[in-house]
């Protein structure tokens, strides 16, 4: 067995259900580095939030694993620092008390008030939230609350961040923006990175590793792509790059041929039903024209 | 809406309004309110035609117009009774000026004015009877809830206990608390009155089950999410407790707390007819017992009174539930 930072060694999960259990995942080995930056992509329904959250302790793996620099996960904590899919803010608390909570529990005895306050706020502004410090979560965008739970993990210097579809919400600017800011906060930082993600484009952008997933029940690895692209990495440039592109067919070659999303193919059979609804449609306007 | 907002928004005028302003904001208090007196107006007018064609071995049944006339000697006797009080008090102090006067070592006795309570005082012994009774309860209920809400095993051992005791009717809890107070206060210089103590703690156990089952329901239905962020950080549980549980549960609790508040002010004045404690409760008893013919517009002012408060209470429980709740925007009935 390798000696790697983070070991996803052998997971498998059931879930209990009312007849037989459930088995959402299947041998899932990953090993990953220290301050790599992973992303898991699959069709929806996979596995993938089951993988992080059993990654964060908040479920249990029924076999195998996880271990983080030598010692065995076995619950939740501050050192895998969760982005949730649906941010997680507290209603009650404005965006810096939210992160304040985070900021206190990891740093009480490292730092002092003052320290915390600029740390805080800090945080904040590589989010590009600090000019909303005071405000309560129901009064912010969605796309803004996404920003600061990513600001609240980012605060917390975890060992491991997980983020489940953490750009989702957003709109294609804020996300290219928190793109770019996650990729200069990594170079900077060196964290350890499992992200989820629905977008392939991000997943080769931002990843030195993407992990396919099969479709459930009983999801596993699929294939591990290593994404050999230099660093810093430009959006511009790359656009048009003949290795990024090719990166980006590997991944739709598994997502769309290899790996069949079910649902995609039901949707498909709905729009070849569309076209005789239309002509039905003309068919009562010319008839109501004519009356 | 938008009109009315425009009315306010106008800050350049001279005066406040136009007279066309005027009008427009009349005729919206005029929409706000008409409803309301119309169905008022009715039922005074029911009322008093149902009144008349009643005759009970008391003489007529009130009207609205007796009962006006009641609440109106109601509020003579309490301002008699205070001008005697201050009269007794003057007395006394001439009274005593005189002795220390005489004799500068002369022992002067102060006494407290003992009085007939009015309606009045009976209102407030009353508020003051069952605020201590819900008081008891929330202090109890609502941690009580949170356990429940936290721990499934603190759930499924006290449930059942509350399902069967939640159906009780005050009535049957009042003898065994009128005993269990009996043997159990015994003091030379009593702070409370037996029946005080007897009526708050009747209240206090019909007040429990409502907060206890709506705090429960509230703790159990938090946010998983949230939940997962205190377990990623590890929050200690009092933390937990009051970063997460207790602002998730608050609208839950109020809730509790309404229909809490709501129950213990119906089940007090059983208590209080039962129990003799001088409130609003024995009001009504005593006018009973009196049997005079003015008796029944009494208990009529009574009943209205009790309603009137019952209203107010809860609408007090609201205003400190807007004050608390963190979610402004929400629509508090
Ligand atoms: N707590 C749970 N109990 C039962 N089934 C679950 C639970 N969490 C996830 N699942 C199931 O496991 C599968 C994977 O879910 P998930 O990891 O959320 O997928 P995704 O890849 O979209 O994030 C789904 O079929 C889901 O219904
Ligand atoms: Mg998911």
């Amino acid at each position: 067995m390798k000696n790697s930072y983070l070991e996803i060694s052998h997971v498998g999960i059931e879930f209990p259900t009312d007849d037989k259990p459930f088995r959402a995942l299947q041998a899932v080995d990953i090993s990953i580095d220290k301050g790599e930056f992973i992303s898991l992509i699959g069709h929806s329904g996979c596995g993938k939030s089951t993988v992080l959250n059993i990654v964060a302790g908040l479920y249990e793996a029924t076999e195998g694993g996880v271990i983080l620099e030598g010692k065995e996960v076995d619950k939740p904590g501050p050192d895998r620092a969760v982005v949730f899919q649906n941010h997680a803010l507290l209603p009650w608390l404005t965006v810096y008390q939210n992160v304040e909570l985070a900021v206190k529990r990891v740093f009480k005895k490292t730092k002092s008030k003052a320290e915390m306050h600029d740390w805080i706020e800090h945080n904040l502004s590589l989010v590009h939230m600090d000019h909303a410090l005071h405000k309560l979560p129901g009064e912010i965008s969605g796309g803004m609350k996404q920003r600061v739970g990513i600001a609240r993990c980012l605060a917390m210097q975890p060992k491991v961040l997980l983020m489940d579809e953490p750009f989702g919400a957003l709109d294609a600017l804020t996300r290219a923006h928190l793109q770019d800011s996650l990729m200069e906060i990594q170079t900077n930082l060196g964290n350890t990175v499992i992200m989820i993600t629905h977008d392939v484009d991000e997943a080769v952008l931002l990843s030195d590793r993407i992990v396919m997933m099969t479709n459930g029940p009983a999801a596993t690895v699929g294939e591990i792509l290593e994404v050999k692209l230099a660093r810093p990495r430009d959006r511009l440039a790359l656009a048009e790059d003949a290795e990024f592109i090719h990166y980006r067919q590997q991944v739709l070659r598994f997502l769309y041929e290899k790996q069949k999303n079910p649902a995609a193919e039901k949707e498909a059979k709905t729009e070849a039903e569309l076209p005789t609804k239309a002509t039905l449609d003309s068919d009562t306007t010319a008839k109501s024209e004519a009356a | 809406m938008t009109e009315i907002a425009a009315i306010f928004r106008n800050e350049q005028g001279k005066s406040l309004f136009t007279p066309s302003q005027l009008i427009l904001l009349l005729r919206h208090l005029g929409k706000a309110l008409a409803l309301p007196l119309a169905g008022i107006v009715i039922f005074l007018m029911l009322w008093q035609g149902v009144a008349n064609s009643i005759i009970t071995s008391l003489g007529q049944f009130p009207g609205p117009v007796q009962v006006w006339e009641q609440s109106k000697s109601l509020v003579a006797e309490h301002q008699r009774e205070r001008q005697k009080e201050v009269a007794f008090y003057q007395r006394q102090e001439d009274r005593n000026a005189k002795k220390l006067a005489k004799d500068p070592n002369a022992d002067v006795k102060i006494r407290p004015y003992t009085g007939k309570a009015t309606f009045f005082d009976q209102i407030l012994t009353s508020l003051y009877t069952v605020s201590f009774g819900f008081l008891v309860a929330s202090i109890i209920a609502i941690p009580l809830g949170i356990a429940c809400g936290l721990s499934e095993k603190v759930y499924q051992s006290i449930n059942p206990i509350i399902q069967t005791f939640k159906p009780v009717s005050p009535l049957a809890w009042l003898p065994l608390v009128t005993m269990l107070v009996s043997a159990l206060y015994v003091s030379d210089d009593p702070m409370f009155e037996k029946s005080f103590l007897t009526s708050a703690f009747t209240v206090t156990l019909c007040c429990l089950w409502p907060t206890v089952i709506n705090t429960t329901v509230g703790v159990t239905s938090i946010d998983r999410d949230l939940i997962n962020v205190s377990r990623v950080l590890q929050l200690p549980s009092l933390v937990h407790v009051r970063t997460i549980v207790i602002p998730s549960a608050i609208p839950m609790i109020f809730t509790g707390l309404r229909l809490s508040l709501a129950t213990g002010w119906m089940v007090l004045i059983a208590a209080e007819m039962l129990a003799q404690n001088p409130g609003l409760g024995k009001f009504i008893w005593d006018e009973f017992q009196n049997g005079s013919s003015e008796s029944l517009g009494r208990i009529m002012v009574a009943v209205l009174a009790i309603g009137l408060i019952g209203f107010s209470l809860d609408r007090l429980m609201l205003a400190v539930q807007r004050r608390i709740t963190w979610d402004k925007q929400a629509i508090l009935r």
